[in-house]
Order: structure tokens, then C-alpha cells, then sequence
């Protein structure tokens, strides 16, 4: 018999990756009054970020805390996720942070903190912890939006964020309180057994869709998603788009495979979902002048492919085989995006110049030959969130096709292929304003020469993974469709 | 050669773009040695396609050559590639033109020349790539890569509309090309392969029977992508401006290589994948054809501008080549695959003498010209031996193509035939016509008096593209006899044994009866 120590000691060998993000934050915070050297600080928070990622190779498959955690293949792929997307980001930020001149050692903590959210978020099997999660992430978030204090448009950006965002929170726990009142307990394994056609959980479900559509920026919960992207600094803005929108969609994927809630009901609610997303994304992005704004628009779309795969998920007429692949497809297609959408990100943000001032599309004509990295790098990024073969984006939305057109959702396949076309549109757009047109005018002397070499590094990898994932989706694929890819799903 | 044993084509997809990578080492400003190594690759993959002649047996349809190894184990994706009669001539064709194109950007194109010619090299590897991809994964995927850096052709080395012609063109082509998309993956979805060859034996041998609502939807799914790419008539608008903005060498890869790939597509998916529905919908597709040879001979005729003059003939004249195929008459599908052939040739000549008389004078207008052959009595005598071959002058190449089809489609519908008879009469007027208004009578332009005639470069470039012209129009069997057997092979596959129930022994067991029944359901039941 083990001992309630030892049974915790186990426990926190599941954790440990958050104990380590978390810790490092701490340590950050505590000794940013004694050392001045911003290099050291961010150097500190990478190895704070690789060591946590790596810490899920210690951990086991199984629950902790009685329960509350589960770590199973699909905790794991978010974990690695959300542990690459913040290297990445703090790795991209610190020349953003020289130049803004903003303190290092908060803003790294501050993005470890919201990566313990997320990897919370991951694994949560419990409705509380999950609440935790989010929470943690998202009052780091709500900082990080207004990190540049003396920035209008970002105190704006804050502001809206936190209001907004701590609305649809209540709402979220709102809907775990009336599951609770249904079931007796807020622990997933045992919602499972709930009656799904009992209309009290049909509202608190709806309400937690609610709440964490809001979160993904899921139409019509979407309206604070441009300006909060726009105002925040733009590595912030790397990470909105990619790691709390990935967790978020973890944790719904988990909640919604979980309970048996394969129904007519929650089919529609996400067809709509889905198709609402995607329009009200591309249709936005495509009038936008200014490019950070034009990727966040860019960004809702991409939600709405994604809420396409949700939609296969929860198809009625689902057989057995069709589910895992629908699952494949939304783990592929997140990472894929993250991926992406850090990298664009980054060149924005080292394009953008101090007080990101110079982030139109008339600010970014002749890119192709001043300066050709950034620009080929963008172009890639452009050509993947496009959906062009041979990069991410392109398996990413044939999984998303394939799974839709699996489960019968013809309609819904063909909704994504003319949004596709709608998309090429902008991003093709951007392409055509780097290459093909040249800077009127004379250059400010403010605009940036070039990336510096950390972001250089952030947009290689990037890269590298955005054409690897485009040539050999193999090795992504055998993790995201093994088998009991979540334990406690069917 | 040894080497190249079992793994010609993939060194023929994949070798310029080891030229191109080369070329990314080479400065930007060395020039010279960067037009030269471009058109030393081009010239050896020219070389290499020609050993495709030696490998493809004639009187026998089926792919030779074929390449195969599992690329993406979920869903089974793979590396397949093959060639036949059809695709073989189609492949020279690129093969072919790419040379000429470097050729013919000798003196035009300064502007950035390293990434034109990478673009180039590029754009050649997408075009081998969907003419010998036999997964339809792998097509799709070549079909989309292509597009990017023709829209770079466009869009950078073009002329004054260049971005506005360059978003059309590819969103004309993704909208098409995206729909596809969804079709193919239905397609698996109901087969469990993307393989060509099985799906072909699959629906031959009726294991799969889609049910004619399905057969239509996935009909059109492919058809428009195809029809777009024609382009088939209400959606040739892309057209006129693709060629008109693109440089030289981007018309010519255009006209020459890439309309064909909607026609080769016609011939290799529509028909065999989809036989009933084709049938159903072969009227309405002749009618846009003969509305499209007439339309675009029409406009043709009252064009002001030469290059859009050619540009409206090639939706003239690839009217002819959809006809030919939709006629399902073993004749007229020779006469398409021939006029592909032809129309790649003599257009490209005719996009390749516009560009050398933009060159001297940089205009497109015919106005601007007149009375030409005094000042350059060569360069007068190419482009009228290019325009006649284009009218379908008998011993010229265009004569061959157009015959065949026309002798095909009356034997399968005598109407259809009538009616496109009217566009070879039509395509002599217009082009006889601007041929007169631009070379013949008196110099009315101060300018055009001390134009240089053809450089010795022009009139290599010229001379080659005229031999072949003679060689086309003279010694067709050559090229009829290699496409015969496929060709005909493709009108059998049309005619599937519904009947037969009994399973072929070897076929996969991939796609039961019961398989293919769900998804025709499924469908339905939407």
C-alpha cells in the first residue's frame, strides 16, 4: 500500500513541468533587483522553459491528486506545445524589450506564469483545476497586454482585455456550477456518466462553450480579439495567438470528448460556430490596412477551421474510426498554427520599429529587397497560414477537409474551401506588397535594418518546422493519433 | 545514364530545382554566368525528357516508368509517378519551351535576374511534377506549388497591371484548385487511396459505383479546377490579363505549358474517374468550348492590342481542344492531344515574336506598328510562318490538331463540328489581319523606321521553334503514334462493366462494396 506522501510525491512528478515554469518565474522575480543584466534574465527564463518541457519526460501516464490531473499522450503534446511556444516567444522578445526599453525579468515571469496555465489547462480532469488554469493564464495575459505602459493602444488593449475576459470567466464557472448542481461533482471521469440530454447540463455546457469560446475568440464571442491583439506588445500578441488558444482548445476538446455529448445539439453549435468564425475572420482581415491587425483578424479565422474539426468531432454519425482522426486534426492544425503564427508574429514585431509605428502594408512595400530574410520568412509563414503544400498549414487543413468530409460535413468542407480562397486573398496581398511593389517615398530613419539575431533564430525555427511539419507530418501524426490519445475518451 | 536507371522522372522533376538552388550561390551580379548556367540546366533536362521517347513503348497504353514509395503513412499517401503517351509529349513540351523562355529573357529581363531564373527553374519542376504525378495527392500538391512562382513571373517581371493581373490569376486558380481538393479527399474517403491507377481499375471494374448526384458533384469539383485552368469560356477573364502582363517567358510557360494542364487533367481525371457524368455533361461543356473558339476569335479579331490578340486566340484555339476531348471520339482526342501540342508551340512562338517586337519598340499596340517587314524583312517572315502555322496551315503543325478534331467531333456530332468550323475561319481573319496592320504597308511611324531586325539569338530562338513547326505539321505520326493507344484507353475506360460483379482477382480490398456504398449514401443523405 503506498502512503498519502509518497502518493503525493508521485503526483508531483505529473506537475512537474508547471512546478518548474512557475518556479523559475518566482526565482526571476525574486532576484531582478540584484541583477541588471537583461541577456542573463531572458537566459535564465529559456532555461526555465526548456528545462519544464523537458520535465514531461519524468512524468508518467496516469492521474494525480486524486484525479484533478491527467496526463496522457494528449497532455503531453500540449505540454511540449505550449513549453516551444514560450521559448520561442521569450527567446523573440528580448530584442523587443531592448528596444521598447521594458524590464526583462517581469515580463519573462509574467509569460512563464501564463505557461503554467496552460499546461494546467492541458491537463486538467478537473473542472476547478481547469478554472485555475485559465486563470492563471489569463491575469498573466491581462498584464502582459498593457506591458507597455506609456503606450495608449496598449492600456486599451488591457483594459478591454480584462474586462471582457473576466466576464466570459464567469460565465465559465457559471457553467461548472450548474454541471455540478447536475452531477455532484465538477471531476470529468465522472460527468462522463451524466445524461446528456438533461437540459441543465446542456446550459452549463453551453455556458463553458461560452466562456471558452471567448477565449479562442470563437465568432461571436470574438469582438475584443483585434484590438487587444493590435494594442499588445507584439510578442505578446505571438503568444495570444498561439499558447493560451491551443490550451483553450485542449481543454474543450477535453471536456467535449469527455462527456458524451456527441449530439445533435453540440454538432450544430459548433457547425455554426465554425462557420461563423471563419467568415466573420476572413471577411474582417481582408479590409485591414495595418498588418498586426490583419493577423489577429487572420487569427479568428483560423479558430473557425479549427471549430470545423470540433464540429467532426462531435458529428452524430460518427463511427468509431472517424473519431481519431478528427482529433489528429485538431492537435496537427494547432500546432501547426502556433508554430506559425509565433513566427509571423516575430518578424512583425522587428519590422514593426520603436513604438511598433511602422506596421501598414504601404510600410512593408519593397521588403522582398531590403530586407530578404524577413520577408522570405514572412512570405513562408503567409504561404503555410494559406494552407500552400509543402508547409504546415497545407496537411493541417487537408486533416481538417478529411476529417470534415469523414463525418459527413460536405457543406462545412466547402464553407472552409471558399474561406481558403477569401484568405489567399490577404495573405497573397502582403506577399505582393513586399515583392512586387516599391516604398514610396524615403524610408524613416527609425525603420529597423533587420531582425535581430535571437528573433532571426525564432523565425529560422520556425521555419524549419513549418516545412518540416509541411514535408514529413509522419512523426507529429504517429503521437497525435495513437490510440487512447485521452485515457478517459472512449 | 546508369545511374539514372528506374529514377528518370524523379530526376527530371527534381532537377532544376537543383539548378535553382545552384543558381542562389551564384552573385547577383554576375549576369552572365547566371543566364548561362540557367539555360545549361534547362538544356540538359531538355536532354534528359528526351530519353522518355526511348522508354515509352508505341501501340501500348499504361504508364512506363513508374516510381513508387510511401511518402505519408496516414492516410497512405505516395511518391507515384509514371508516364504515357499523353503526359510524355506534354513533359518535352516544358522541357522544351524552358530553354527557349531563358532564351528569349537574354536581353528583356535585367531586373533582378537571379530570382527570375530560380522562379523559372521552379515553376518547371511544378509543371513536370503534375504532368507525371500518378497520386492524386501528389498532382494536387504540384498543382498548387506551381502557382506561386508564376505568380512571381507575373507579379515582378510583368508590365504595368502586373499585381493586379498576378492576384487574379492565382485566386481564379485557387478557387478552382481548393474545390478539387475537397473532391479528392471524398474520393479517398469512399476508395481508402489516393492512387490514380487503382481508383481508375476501382471504378472500371465497378467496385466503387457513385451514385449520379455524387458522380456529378465530384465531376464539377474537378471540371471547374480543370475548366478554370483552360480556360473553358465564362471563365477565361483571368486570361487576357496573365498574358498580357507577364513577361515574355511567363506568357510563353503560360500559354505554351500551363493551359494544357487543365486539358491534361480533362483527359486524365475527368473522363476516366468520372465517365457517366462526363457523358452527361459533355453538351453543355461542347457548347461553352464552340461559345469559347467563336467568343475568342471574335474578340480576337477586334483587338488593339497584339499580345491580347494572342491571348484571346488561345481561348480560341483551347475551345478546340475541349471539344476534341468531350466529342469521346478516339480521333478527336488525338486531334486534343495533338492541338495541345501544337498550340504550346506556335502560341509560344507567336507570345515569343510579340515580345521581341516589345522589346524594340515597347508598345502591344498595333497602331504603333505598321509596315514592319521593310525595316525587318526576317523577323516579317518568322512571325507570318508562326501565323499561319497558328491558323492551321496544312504541312504546319496547327493543321494537324485542328483537323483531327474537327474530323472526330463530325463523326461524333456533325453540329458541334459545324459550329467550330466557323473559328478556323474566324482565327485566319484575325490573324491574317494584324499580321497585315502590323508588317505590311507603309512605315506610318517615324520610329519604326530604324527597328533592328532579329539578332542572332532571335533567330536561333525563331529557327528552332520553326523546325518543329515543319516537324509537327510534316511528320505527325511521330507523335500521333506514340498518343493513339492512351488516348483510346481512355475512351475504354469510359465505357466500365457495371456488370460485372464478380471481384478481379489483385484487385486491393481496400474498397468493398459495402465501402463504396456508405459513401454514396452518405452522401445522399445530406
Amino acid at each position: 500500500m503506498i502512503s498519502l506522501n509518497q502518493q503525493m510525491l508521485q503526483s508531483l512528478r505529473l506537475v512537474l513541468p508547471e512546478l518548474i515554469w512557475c518556479g523559475t518565474g518566482v526565482i526571476l522575480m525574486l532576484i531582478q533587483p540584484f541583477l541588471k543584466n537583461r541577456q542573463a534574465l531572458t537566459f535564465l527564463a529559456l532555461v526555465g522553459a526548456a528545462l519544464g518541457t523537458l520535465a514531461t519526460f519524468y512524468g508518467y501516464f496516469g492521474t494525480a491528486f486524486f484525479g484533478q490531473i491527467q496526463f496522457d499522450t494528449f497532455s503531453l503534446f500540449f505540454h511540449w506545445l505550449v513549453g516551444l511556444i514560450s521559448f520561442l516567444v521569450i527567446l523573440a522578445s528580448d530584442s523587443y524589450l531592448e528596444r521598447e526599453n521594458l524590464e526583462s525579468a517581469e515580463f519573462c515571469a509574467l509569460i512563464l506564469f501564463a505557461t503554467t496555465g496552460m499546461g494546467v489547462l492541458a491537463s486538467a480532469q478537473e473542472l476547478l483545476t481547469a478554472f485555475i488554469g485559465l486563470e492563471m493564464s489569463s491575469i498573466s495575459s491581462y498584464v502582459l497586454a498593457g506591458y507597455r505602459r506609456d503606450s495608449i493602444k496598449a492600456s486599451e488593449s488591457a483594459v478591454k482585455y480584462f474586462l471582457l475576459g473576466s466576464f466570459a470567466t464567469a460565465f465559465f464557472l457559471y457553467g461548472i456550477a450548474l454541471l455540478y448542481g447536475v452531477t455532484g461533482s465538477t471531476n470529468l471521469a465522472k460527468l462522463a456518466d451524466a445524461d446528456p440530454s438533461n437540459n441543465l447540463l446542456r446550459l452549463g455546457l453551453t455556458l463553458i462553450l461560452v466562456g471558452l469560446g471567448f477565449k479562442v475568440a470563437a465568432a461571436p464571442f470574438q469582438v475584443w480579439t483585434p484590438d487587444v491583439y493590435e494594442g499588445a506588445p507584439t510578442p505578446v500578441t505571438a503568444l495570444f495567438s498561439a499558447g493560451p488558444k491551443a490550451a483553450t482548445f485542449a481543454l474543450l476538446l477535453r471536456i467535449f470528448s469527455t462527456i458524451h455529448a456527441a449530439t445533435q445539439f453540440w454538432f450544430w453549435a459548433f457547425w455554426i460556430l465554425a462557420a461563423l468564425t471563419m467568415f466573420v475572420g476572413n471577411l474582417g482581415a481582408l479590409v485591414q490596412s495595418n498588418v498586426k491587425r490583419m493577423l489577429a483578424y487572420s487569427s479568428i479565422a483560423h479558430a473557425g477551421y479549427t471549430l470545423v474539426a470540433f464540429a467532426a468531432v462531435t458529428s452524430v454519425r460518427q463511427d468509431p474510426e472517424a473519431v481519431a482522426p478528427a482529433y489528429a486534426a485538431v492537435l496537427f492544425y494547432l500546432a501547426s498554427y502556433a508554430l506559425v503564427s509565433v513566427g509571423a508574429f516575430t518578424v512583425v514585431s522587428e519590422l514593426g520599429g520603436r513604438g511598433e509605428r511602422h506596421l501598414t502594408f504601404d510600410d512593408l512595400a519593397g521588403l522582398g529587397t531590403r530586407q530578404p530574410f524577413a520577408a522570405a520568412g514572412l512570405s513562408l509563414f503567409l504561404l503555410s497560414l494559406l494552407g500552400l503544400p509543402i508547409t504546415a498549414g497545407f496537411f493541417g487543413k487537408f486533416y481538417i477537409f478529411k476529417a470534415a468530409i469523414h463525418s459527413d460535413l460536405l457543406w462545412l468542407a466547402i464553407l472552409m474551401a471558399v474561406n481558403s480562397v477569401i484568405g489567399a486573398y490577404y495573405y497573397l496581398r502582403l506577399i505582393v506588397v513586399m515583392y512586387m511593389r516599391e516604398y514610396k517615398g524615403t524610408l524613416p530613419t527609425d525603420t529597423p535594418q533587420g531582425l535581430s539575431p535571437t528573433a532571426a533564430m525564432v523565425v529560422a525555427v520556425a521555419a524549419l518546422i513549418t516545412l518540416y511539419l509541411g514535408l514529413a507530418p509522419n512523426h507529429v501524426l504517429g503521437i497525435v493519433l495513437s490510440q487512447n490519445l485521452i485515457s478517459s475518451a472512449r | 545514364m546508369m545511374a539514372l536507371n528506374g529514377h528518370l522522372l524523379t530526376v527530371l522533376v527534381f532537377f532544376p530545382a537543383f539548378g535553382a538552388l545552384a543558381l542562389l550561390f551564384l552573385r547577383g551580379e554576375d549576369e552572365l554566368w547566371i543566364r548561362r548556367l540557367a539555360f545549361v540546366v534547362s538544356t540538359v533536362e531538355f536532354l534528359f525528357s528526351l530519353f522518355l521517347l526511348r522508354a515509352v513503348p508505341i501501340g501500348q497504353a499504361g504508364y512506363s516508368l513508374e516510381e513508387f514509395a510511401h511518402w505519408i503513412t496516414w492516410p497512405p499517401i505516395n511518391y507515384h509517378l509514371g508516364v504515357d503517351g499523353i503526359s510524355l509529349f506534354l513533359v518535352i513540351l516544358t522541357t522544351f519551351l524552358t530553354p527557349i523562355c531563358v532564351l528569349a529573357s537574354w536581353q528583356g529581363v535585367h531586373h533582378r535576374l537571379k530570382e527570375f531564373h530560380v522562379m523559372l527553374l521552379l515553376l518547371e519542376v511544378g509543371v513536370v511534377g503534375v504532368f507525371l504525378a500518378l497520386d492524386l495527392f501528389l498532382f494536387f500538391l504540384f498543382w498548387e506549388i506551381m502557382l506561386i512562382p508564376m505568380v512571381f513571373l507575373i507579379g515582378i517581371w510583368g508590365h504595368e497591371r502586373r499585381i493586379y493581373a498576378a492576384v487574379k490569376f492565382v485566386l481564379y486558380t485557387m478557387a478552382g484548385s481548393i474545390l478539387m481538393l475537397v473532391g479528392i479527399i471524398w474520393l479517398y474517403n469512399a476508395t481508402g487511396t489516393f492512387d490514380l491507377p487503382i481508383i481508375q481499375r476501382l471504378i472500371h471494374d465497378g467496385q466503387l459505383v457513385l451514385s449520379e448526384r455524387t458522380e456529378m458533384i465530384l465531376f464539377l469539383a474537378f471540371f471547374v479546377a480543370f475548366a478554370i485552368k483552360v480556360p473553358l469560356f465564362p471563365l477565361h477573364t483571368w486570361l487576357p490579363d496573365a498574358h498580357v502582363e507577364a513577361p515574355t517567358a511567363g506568357s510563353v510557360i503560360l500559354a505554351g505549358v500551363l493551359l494544357k494542364m487543365g486539358t491534361y487533367g480533362m483527359i486524365r481525371f475527368c473522363l476516366p474517374l468520372f465517365p457517366d457524368a462526363s457523358r452527361r455533361a459533355a453538351p453543355y461543356v461542347a457548347v461553352l468550348a464552340i461559345i469559347g473558339i467563336i467568343y475568342g476569335a471574335l474578340v480576337a479579331l477586334v483587338q488593339p492590342n497584339l499580345k491580347k490578340l494572342v491571348a484571346y486566340s488561345s481561348v480560341s484555339h483551347l475551345g478546340f481542344v475541349v471539344l476534341g476531348i468531350f466529342a469521346f471520339h478516339n480521333i478527336s482526342m488525338q486531334g486534343a492531344v495533338f492541338q495541345m501540342l501544337a498550340h504550346g508551340i506556335s502560341t509560344g512562338a507567336l507570345f515569343l515574336l510579340v515580345g521581341m517586337l516589345y522589346d524594340r519598340r515597347h508598345t502591344f499596340e498595333i497602331s504603333d506598328y505598321g509596315g514592319l517587314s521593310t525595316p525587318m524583312p526576317k523577323l516579317a517572315a518568322f512571325f507570318l510562318f508562326v501565323v499561319l502555322s497558328s491558323l492551321g496551315l496544312p504541312m504546319l503543325n496547327g493543321f494537324v490538331g485542328e483537323y483531327l478534331i474537327l474530323l472526330g467531333t463530325y463523326q461524333a456530332h456533325w453540329n458541334w463540328a459545324a459550329w467550330a468550323a466557323t473559328g478556323v475561319i474566324l482565327s485566319a481573319c484575325y490573324l491574317l489581319w494584324s499580321y497585315q496592320r502590323v508588317f505590311f504597308g507603309e512605315v506610318t511611324h517615324e520610329k519604326n523606321r530604324a527597328l533592328a531586325d532579329a539578332s542572332a539569338r532571335e533567330k536561333w530562338i525563331l529557327a528552332t521553334m520553326a523546325v518543329v513547326t515543319l516537324w509537327m505539321g510534316i511528320g505527325s505520326p511521330f507523335f500521333t503514334r506514340r498518343f493513339a493507344e492512351p488516348c483510346k484507353a481512355v475512351l475504354e475506360q469510359m465505357n466500365r462493366n457495371v456488370m460485372q460483379e464478380v471481384a478481379v482477382p489483385g484487385a486491393p480490398p481496400i474498397a468493398s462494396k459495402g465501402a463504396a456504398g456508405n459513401s454514396t449514401e452518405r452522401l445522399a443523405s445530406r
